[in-house]
């Protein structure tokens, strides 16, 4: 897992005068499943095509083992996409989609047909070789575009929000499966979406970015229970982001109720904000014994639990939980120590969107 | 129902008027053609074609055609490929220049060429200045294929590039992608996803290029006979509406084997734009 296969050193690119990428540099391990998270126009999938060669940086380079591939064209580079609306081969068949890279390699009839069926076994469409696309649902063209990217054995698979066009359901098992199928072949995986939970259920490493920066990488987990900034906190998951003091080590002011916290070093009487997760709010109908008396304004069942919001303070709370609070009903809020995220507070509007460097 | 009936009603003008002038001439047209001037059965206008005259005038009609439709598709296909890679403001800007000439009268255009092509016309003077020598093209077979490119060649590039516009360009990514070169790419997608475009230019080229008769009779003088001029002849100046009936029923049997083979390349009738 050490070895860097893919390093980005430097790289900008702008479209007209829109900056989309600025100074970035990332690395990718081998055989890492790495996600690039972040909202429309954060230049999540330009980073990609640059990777796959469709664009070209205006500065910087794309090391790839070892060699610099900036300038090479797609068709040379050692990696493969998946694209996000499949982007298929019409007038083929799907058999003639998998060989078609094959093919143009110039590979022998015998092995491209043994590929074309371990492929079609792999993602589980064994019976569809001589199908066309246009006979497929969503799903299955998915994983023939799948098949098709990995027959070619590249080192690296690109994938574009290749799950964006399905719908929930299938869009939850093509994760497992995805999660399967790295693991069976063993290559790197670069995978962009837009889609918080697809990140954390799927990738070793997340890397958010927002506005062409990078805003924090990390694990699954560090990315969800530390975010670095308010950005990464409100993009990953709901919370509740408060603006407040910090009177001083382990004690913050949220609206100007005194917290017990564990972090330190963030100085005496310091304006930070405070990220504090809706399952972390505790309610409690023995009003006195919350730090916060609040009264429920909202609830929605949910299944798992119910999502409610709790007027204290002039704030909105956000709570998860799985019991149930009547609108109304005055509760009491609690938050153990541990779940209260302090961060500072971005001096300006501009630093929001500042690289972190990991 | 009440509802289906008024929409029915809304098309009844489109049906009076298709009834009156394009099924009822082509039933009289059958009924010309298959009988003589005494109104009896017969074939003899429709094998007519089989004299040396005719025969020649339906040849040269369908070389020239497939001459025009070839250059065409030379000059067209590029063009498309060029426009469909046009994205943004200045598309829209350069697909007008291209059909902009389609709205001034044929008639008109034509004469152009006449002027164009003409012994003492622009280009021989032009080549003259340059002390270059002159050409006769003028009443040749090829001002007549001239004449059918320049009309004709919008409609070839409409439905290529009405194609090609639709490719998505991640399916010329993937297969770029997939190790292809451009020009592989070019031959194994690009191509192959365009044939609806091509099928369809080609009839729209081919059909009215095989049966014109008025490019023909402007730049071809009346030395060159296709078979549209042959028929115009049967009708107004030797008044054989049956022989000039019988002629055409030939040509329509060539222009339906043509629409037919555009329907069957063209499934899905993605290549159409009018």
């Amino acid at each position: 897992m050490s070895k860097h296969l893919i390093d980005l050193q430097n790289i900008s690119k702008s479209f007209g005068n829109h900056l989309v990428l600025d100074e970035m540099n990332l690395y990718i391990r081998e055989n890492e499943f790495l996600t690039l998270l972040g909202p429309s126009g954060c230049g999540k999938t330009t980073t990609l095509r640059i990777i796959g060669g469709f664009e070209n940086p205006d500065v910087g380079k794309v090391i790839f083992d070892g060699k610099d591939i900036t300038r090479l064209a797609p068709n040379k580079r050692q990696l493969n996409t998946v694209f996000q609306k499949y982007a298929l081969f019409t007038h083929m068949t799907i058999a003639e989609n998998i060989a078609f890279g094959l093919r143009i390699k110039k590979k022998s009839k015998a092995y491209i047909d043994d590929k074309i069926k371990y492929a079609l076994k792999l993602v589980n469409l064994e019976e569809y070789g001589s199908r066309y696309p246009e006979s497929l649902s969503g799903g299955q063209q998915q994983r023939v575009a799948i098949a098709r990217a990995i027959v070619n054995e590249p080192k690296v698979l690109l994938l574009d929000e290749p799950l964006g066009a399905l719908d929930l359901k299938l869009r939850q098992d093509m994760q497992y499966e995805l999660i399967r199928l790295k693991k069976e072949l063993g290559i790197t995986f670069v995978y962009v979406t837009h889609d918080q939970e697809e990140a954390l259920t799927m990738s070793d490493t997340i890397v958010v970015m927002n506005q062409g920066y990078i805003q924090q990488i990390g694990t699954p987990e560090m990315i969800y229970n530390e975010p670095e900034n308010a950005f990464v906190a409100d993009f990953i998951g709901d919370s509740n982001i408060i603006s407040s003091t910090m009177i001083q080590d382990e004690l913050v002011e949220i609206l100007g109720v005194k917290f017990p916290c564990v972090d330190k070093g963030f100085g005496e009487n310091k304006p930070v904000d405070v990220v504090i997760r809706p399952e972390d709010v505790e309610l409690t109908t023995d009003v006195e014994k919350g730090r916060i008396q609040g009264v429920v304004s909202h609830i929605i069942f949910k299944g798992v639990h119910y999502e409610m919001e709790v007027m204290a303070n002039g704030f909105e709370w956000l709570v998860h939980s799985t019991s149930c609070f009547p609108v109304g009903e005055k509760v009491g809020i609690n938050v153990d120590p541990f779940n209260i995220q302090i961060m500072n507070k971005p001096e300006s509007e501009d630093e929001e969107a500042v690289g972190v460097e990991e | 129902m009440k509802n289906n009936k008024a929409v029915k009603l809304l098309s009844a003008p489109y049906i009076v008027w298709a009834a009156a002038f394009i099924i009822i001439p082509l039933l009289m047209v059958f009924y010309y053609g298959l009988t003589n001037r005494d109104g009896q059965f017969t074939f003899a206008n429709v094998l007519a074609i089989q004299q040396t005259e005719h025969f020649k005038s339906l040849y040269l009609a369908l070389i020239l055609a497939l001459i025009s439709t070839v250059i065409c598709i030379l000059l067209a296909y590029p063009l498309a490929m060029i426009l469909s890679s046009l994205k943004g403001k200045n598309e829209h800007l350069v697909v007008f220049i291209f059909i902009l000439p389609m709205w001034m009268n044929f008639l008109l255009r034509t004469m152009a060429w006449q002027t164009l092509l003409e012994n003492d016309g622009v280009i021989n003077t032009v080549l003259q200045f340059l002390h270059m020598p002159k050409m006769h093209i003028i009443n040749t077979p090829s001002a007549i294929v001239f004449g059918m490119v320049y009309n004709f060649l919008p409609f070839m590039v409409l439905p290529l590039y009405n194609v090609l516009n639709k490719i998505d360009i991640n399916v010329i990514n993937a297969a770029r992608d997939l190790g292809a070169n451009p020009f592989q790419t070019f031959i194994r997608i690009t191509l192959p996803l365009s044939v609806p475009g091509i099928i369809s230019g080609i009839t729209m080229v081919f059909v009215p290029s095989l049966t014109t008769f008025v490019v023909s009779e402007m730049l071809g003088g009346s030395k060159i006979l296709l078979i549209g001029n042959v028929i115009e002849q049967e009708f107004t100046q030797n008044s054989n509406w049956n022989l000039g009936s019988g002629l055409s029923i030939v040509l329509m049997l060539f222009i339906i084997i043509s629409m037919i083979m555009s329907a069957i390349f063209d499934k899905n009738g993605e290549g159409n734009t009018l």
